[in-house]
């Protein structure tokens, strides 16, 4: 056999593979940060899709084709996020991805499933820009930062009627976006922050930071950024004996919070901005008891997860499989999901977003406030 | 000016740790001429021992604060010692006649592997460990206050007193000469009946015996880690290293301490989002007028 003939059968057979594989299921990629620091959301992230998927598989899948899930880890790290963005388009043939997890994945993952023409939908990933690029493809089942920032700036004005604010961020693209909505509407409201600084991820100490913090005498600390460097940032400003109110986004919502701080100690009175609690709708109630039957408490973002595999299915659902023209299809149309009707607009935002503030008390457990 | 003073806390504390894993740093590279990248994985590893350690006497129902710091010190400081040996034997000792890239590559094969058992062994979550020792000291000044944790100077002391004890052992103990001898020269010392394999070792343990000192303090002090947390703090400790100087023990020490100041005066009087860019700044100031560092002897030529 010539090597050309050989190659020809490999390229035959990897194709004949590929459509068989197509054919009975239907790939859908799970991608987030499966290992590293922040393991603990791309854990939230797969068992909200996994068992979105097992109940979809229950009903009949997809127009009867079952859904097949693929695991993505990309670490948190956008380049880890490219090549495993084209591993799902590639090799797995994924028609749709629920993910990814950090914005600064997401961003540049959604340019590679554009070019495949694969559909995204992220419970997480709030950086504007993920959907300001007009990618026809790209949906979220949660908030925007600038969003969030609104909720957070109006707050620290109207409610804590804070004067001096200090401003920090852990310089990824998450953080300091959300930082930067946060200060730009506080400074539309006619409140300067007195301090503006960023911090380095993966370090523990910030020691220096927090003792800057109390030179500049602030009564309130907004931090844009995850728990693993929210965690130490504030037991260091406790035992600095710094009392100011200590405010985050939806980046800290974890238990793990609690451990790497150290104590509930420490975070008792910690307010953060999160989505209105995803547990409570009505449509989602079976889903929720479930779960908690199973021993898993839909913490954080499992029921986003959830919703994000429904608006996928939905979508692949009414356009015969076909993604581009789910996309299409999801631009204009109602999703039942297990968080109520979602809507999308022309960028693929939610047209309503459900930011409310959460205060964590001094059992680590986080609440919904009142206000 | 209380401000200054709490800056001077808080970078004296960091440097003091620095200066513990540069230790490692600096007497392998003594002894041997190698840079160990397995270094901050060494002190890494230590800090998932601290946590295990806890966890064991918490389950024997010991809970004071002196049992449990000490059940941790020595659990840990074996443990770790005897990380640090098996490194050198596998990973080293069969290289030590080849080129010295070889040897370097299989430091960073050594760091990778450390990395990746512990997250398959431990899980790639964060953990955390509670506090163990609350309170603080308050010192008003002025109109504001200087705030040191008695966890602070816990580690302030520990830090110190492990230098101190090393110090001692390298200046005046048998091991101590036989360890100075070798570094001045591997082969006169084996001739003089000086077994250097045994020596090599016996440097790597205890390289990993001041990163576990670290670990211990700096995991009951942050309480938060994972199985990246060597990389950032060994970059920065081979920095402090190379800054006093490589190879010269006082050397890592005055370097991980100005390393440790130069990073919390210029985050706290200047601005956070640079303090890296300066601190490596300052390295390349004084590499310029002092290339072998603060305290290191400019090599010689032999001939």
């Amino acid at each position: 056999m010539s090597k050309a003939v050989v190659r020809k059968t490999l390229v035959s057979l990897a194709v004949a593979g590929a459509v068989t594989m197509a054919q009975a299921d239907v790939v859908i990629g799970v991608a987030g940060p499966h290992t590293g620091a922040y393991a603990a959301f791309g854990e939230q992230l797969w068992r909200g899709a996994e068992k979105a998927a097992m109940d979809i598989n229950a009903n009949g899948g997809i127009n009867g084709e079952m859904i097949k899930l693929v695991k993505a880890d990309d670490a948190c790290e956008p380049k880890q996020a490219v090549s495993i963005a084209n591993r799902l388009v590639d090799s797995d043939e994924a028609v749709a991805v629920v993910g990814h997890f950090c914005s600064s994945s997401s961003i540049p993952a959604s340019g590679i499933y554009e070019e495949a023409g694969v559909l995204m939908v992220t419970p997480a990933s709030t950086n504007p820009t993920l959907t300001e690029r007009g990618l026809p493809n790209v949906f979220r089942v949660c908030g925007r930062d600038d969003q969030q920032g609104d909720v957070a700036a109006s707050y620290i004005v109207d409610q804590l009627g804070a004067k001096r604010v200090a401003i920090l961020h852990d310089k990824d693209t998450y953080g300091k976006g959300l930082a930067d909505a946060m200060k730009s509407t506080m400074n539309s409201y006619g409140v300067d922050e007195v301090l503006y600084e960023g911090l380095t991820r993966g370090e523990k100490d910030f020691n220096a930071v927090v003792t800057k913090i109390r030179s500049v005498d602030a009564d309130v600390v907004y931090f844009g950024g995850l728990h693993s460097e929210a965690g130490p940032l504030v037991r260091q400003m406790r035992e600095q004996g710094l009392t100011a109110t200590f405010i985050s986004g939806d980046g800290i919502v974890s238990d793990e919070f609690v451990s790497v701080a150290g104590s509930p100690e420490y975070v008792d009175g910690v307010l953060m901005t999160f989505g209105a609690d995803p547990t409570t709708y009505s449509a989602g109630k079976q889903v929720v008891e479930e779960f908690r039957a199973d021993g898993i408490e839909p913490e954080g973002y499992v029921m986003y997860s959830y919703t994000a595999m429904q608006v996928v299915a939905a979508g692949l659902a009414a356009a015969d499989g076909d993604p581009m023209a789910a996309s299409d299809w999801l631009h204009s149309h109602k999703i039942d999901t297990v968080m109520g009707t979602k809507e999308f607009d022309e960028k693929g935002d939610l047209l309503v977003s459900d930011y409310v503030m959460y205060e964590w008390d001094a059992n680590g457990k986080y609440s919904m406030l009142n206000n | 000016m209380d401000i200054i003073l709490q800056q001077l806390v808080n970078g004296l504390t960091l440097g003091s740790v620095y200066g513990l894993i540069a230790i490692g740093y600096t007497m392998v590279y003594g002894i041997i001429g190698m840079i160990n990248f397995a270094h901050g994985d060494v002190y890494m590893v230590s800090s998932y021992l601290t946590a295990i350690a806890i966890a064991l006497l918490s389950y024997f129902g010991l809970e004071s604060f002196p049992i449990i710091i000490f059940g941790t010190l020595i659990f840990t400081i074996v443990v770790t010692g005897a990380y640090g040996w098996v490194i050198e034997r596998v990973a080293y000792r069969p290289l030590r006649n080849s080129s010295r890239l070889a040897v370097l590559i299989s430091a960073i094969g050594m760091s990778l592997i450390l990395q990746n058992y512990v997250q398959i062994a431990q899980g790639a979550r964060q953990q955390g460990v509670p506090t163990m020792l609350t309170g603080a000291i308050r010192l008003d000044i002025g109109d504001g206050f200087v705030q040191i944790t008695y966890m602070k100077l816990f580690i302030l002391f520990v830090a110190f007193l492990g230098m101190g004890v090393l110090t001692y052992i390298i200046q005046k103990t048998k091991l101590g000469r036989m360890c100075r001898a070798t570094q001045q020269d591997r082969k006169m010392a084996s001739i003089l009946g000086i077994n250097t394999d045994r020596i090599i070792s016996a440097v790597f343990v205890i390289g990993a015996t001041m990163a576990a000192l670290a670990g211990v303090l700096i995991t009951l002090d942050y309480g938060a880690f994972d199985f990246y947390v060597g990389f950032i703090i060994g970059i920065k400790a081979f920095t402090a290293a190379v800054l006093g100087g490589i190879g010269s023990l006082p050397g890592a020490m005055l370097g991980g301490v100005i390393l440790g100041l130069s990073e919390a005066l210029f985050a706290g009087l200047i601005s956070s989002d640079y303090k890296d860019v300066f601190s490596f700044s300052l390295l390349v100031i004084i590499l310029i007028f002092r290339p072998s560092g603060l305290l290191g002897k400019p090599e010689v030529e032999k001939v």
